[in-house]
């Protein structure tokens, strides 16, 4: 099995932490915003892990990024994942979600065998959601998203698909590729015993020499798509806060000032 | 790329209908082909469908290219993009529209990929560029905390595009259109991903979707015996009962009460929202409210600059006095 994640700003940190630098339009993150794994990418090894857990297995974890800081990115392994191997390299830093599924692709390639893939429904930061499904369709194999389960037997995957009334089951041959959403459930929290034993393993590096890719087709090159502008929405900011003298007496009030405004 | 011309937008079908999104995206996508001095096209795609070729036409669809199978009854993903492959391929339009739903999430990367082409998901708005004439594609990023607009470097240019976010054109019976039947050349053999059961967890009364009020619940309530008093607030509102993602993950609530950035995306009059802090997550699926009214301990909390009118307070002590004085106003 492999497992692709991305290391993202915590985006449990509060909206003012994320800010927007008008003069060169990019994103401003502040400096106590940790970097973390991109929460829906740790629902997808906690996915490959409950499959190992029941049928045994490798899982191998891939992650495209030269910022990746080594106790963030090694926090799958210490869940349970079995091997990291890290993209690293300038010519594929920048891309969009061509160049990143695009890059992906080819480590997978690379590495040859496997019987499942699992992403994250989108990542946390520019919340996409279209690198898997591009891994998928670039590889040849069939996908199943947002997947809230993913059993398998007989050399296919049922998969139950989140929809909005309820939920499909999905059966899909192997090879194939899953993306993972919220309901799958909280991921696990590594052991100290997995902490420990991810001391001793040293993330694998691959450059794009390594993929054997131009440095054309990847990263910034190889985009398809062109970042014009990046705002920050307009807030009104026009609340009116109800003042009372107790609790009780507020929820009456607000109420009250419901109905005056029409809204009851 | 002057071979590709006009929008094709995805009319999605459901219960044998043109679903809400579909005549959203041809009220987009008419707009945006007159802006362009071009042509507005519809796919679509189902069993029985071609019927409503015409109900496309009538929202604005200059052309309708209809792919109409026993095997495209449900959504099957390997059909639906073979399907809609083959439609571009006899359309080569230079702009491409889904909706950001079940079917779109799913369909919109795999097709762009395929086309070798540039994709930006779940647009809140759309525009041509005067000057280049490019489709302006602008998306919430960073959960909702910032917006960014793309333009495509390859054709066609594609976006799926959010629930509500577009305005259907007036329904006009009169308008012409042509009609156009595609050989998709489906078969079974083609499906690799099959959908072999469905399951509703329908919760009961109104949808959250259709709901005129929506009486809310995050974190901040503490655990399942408080939506008790949410869903009493909301039956007497003839509303519905949503969650922010936490009560949902933590098994309070079903699923499929989430609203936000990963569930719903609700349009009520009124969202009362109750013990939820206003992550830009949760905001991204019901900034659309008309009113937000906000009951929050925290003062800080960012759902205060979201709302209308709000209580700092502890909603155990503030919500039955509002429940009670809004039982009284509502006569119920």
């Amino acid at each position: 099995m492999i497992v692709c994640v991305k290391q993202v700003p915590d985006p449990e940190a509060p909206p003012a932490s994320f800010q927007v630098d008008a003069a060169s339009g990019r994103m401003v993150i502040a400096p106590s915003v940790n970097p973390v794994i991109s929460p829906f990418d740790e629902q997808a090894v906690e996915a490959a892990l409950r499959l190992k857990d029941a049928h045994g297995g490798k899982i191998t974890v891939l992650s495209l990024g030269k910022d990746a800081v080594p106790h963030v990115i090694k926090k799958p392994l210490a869940m349970g994942a079995d091997e990291l191997i890290l993209l690293q390299d300038d010519a594929l830093e920048g891309g969009d979600s061509w160049s990143t599924a695009f890059a992906l692709a080819h480590a997978i390639k690379k590495i040859g065998q496997y019987d499942l893939i699992f992403c994250g429904r989108q990542a946390a930061d520019w919340d996409a959601g279209q690198v898997g499904s591009g891994i998928a369709e670039l590889l040849g194999v069939p996908s199943v998203t947002l997947a809230r389960k993913v059993e398998v037997s007989d050399g296919k995957a049922v998969v139950e698909r989140v929809v909005p009334d309820g939920y499909e089951v999905v059966e899909v041959s192997l090879p194939a590729l899953i993306t993972v959403s919220n309901e799958l459930g909280e991921p696990r929290y590594p052991t100290l015993r997995g902490i420990m034993a991810t001391k001793k393993i040293e993330p694998i590096v691959w450059t794009a020499a390594d993929l054997g890719v131009e440095a054309s087709q990847c990263g910034v090159a190889g985009r398809r798509t062109r970042l014009l502008k990046l705002f920050k929405p307009v807030k009104e900011g026009r609340c009116q806060l109800i003042q009372a003298d107790s609790p009780a007496e507020a929820g009456e009030k607000l109420a009250l000032k419901l109905r005056e405004a029409k809204l009851l | 790329m002057s071979d590709y011309k006009g929008v094709l937008v995805l009319a999605e079908v459901a219960q044998g209908k043109l679903a809400p999104i579909a005549l959203e995206l041809l009220g987009a996508g008419h707009g945006l082909a007159q802006q362009l001095g071009e042509q507005c096209s519809a796919a679509l795609l189902g069993n029985g469908v071609t019927a409503l070729a015409q109900e496309a036409i009538a929202y604005g669809a200059d052309r309708v290219y209809v792919v109409d199978d026993p095997l495209l009854q449900d959504y099957q993903s390997d059909l639906y993009l073979a399907a809609m492959d083959k439609i571009i391929t006899e359309a080569s339009p230079q702009i491409v529209l889904l909706g950001q739903t079940s079917i779109g999430r799913d369909l919109a990367p795999r097709l762009a990929f395929r086309r070798q082409t540039g994709l930006s998901m779940d647009c809140v708005e759309l525009s041509i560029d005067p000057e280049t004439r490019l489709l302006l594609q602008t998306r919430p990023v960073y959960g909702g905390n910032a917006r960014a607009t793309f333009v495509s470097e390859s054709r066609p240019q594609m976006a799926t595009v959010r629930a509500k976010a577009m305005t259907p054109l007036e329904r006009d019976a009169s308008r012409q259109g042509e009609v156009v039947a595609v050989a998709a050349g489906l078969s079974p053999s083609m499906i690799r991903a099959k959908v072999v059961h469905r399951v509703k967890e329908e919760v009961e009364g109104i949808k959250l979707e259709d709901a005129q009020v929506i009486v809310g619940g995050g974190r901040g309530v503490g655990g399942p015996e408080a939506f008790k008093q949410l869903e009493e607030l909301a039956r007497i509102l003839g509303g519905a009962v949503g969650a922010s993602r936490p009560p949902c993950d933590s098994n309070w609530v079903p699923a499929s009460l989430q609203i936000g950035l990963t569930g719903k995306v609700v349009t009520p009059e009124l969202y009362i929202a109750i013990g939820i802090s206003g992550a830009s997550q949760h905001m991204a699926g019901c900034s659309g409210a008309r009113n937000i009214v906000a009951i929050n301990k925290n003062p800080e909390a960012n759902i205060f600059n979201e709302a209308s009118y709000g209580v700092v307070g502890d909603f155990r002590q503030v919500l039955p006095a509002f429940i009670a004085k809004v039982r009284e106003l509502v006569g119920k």
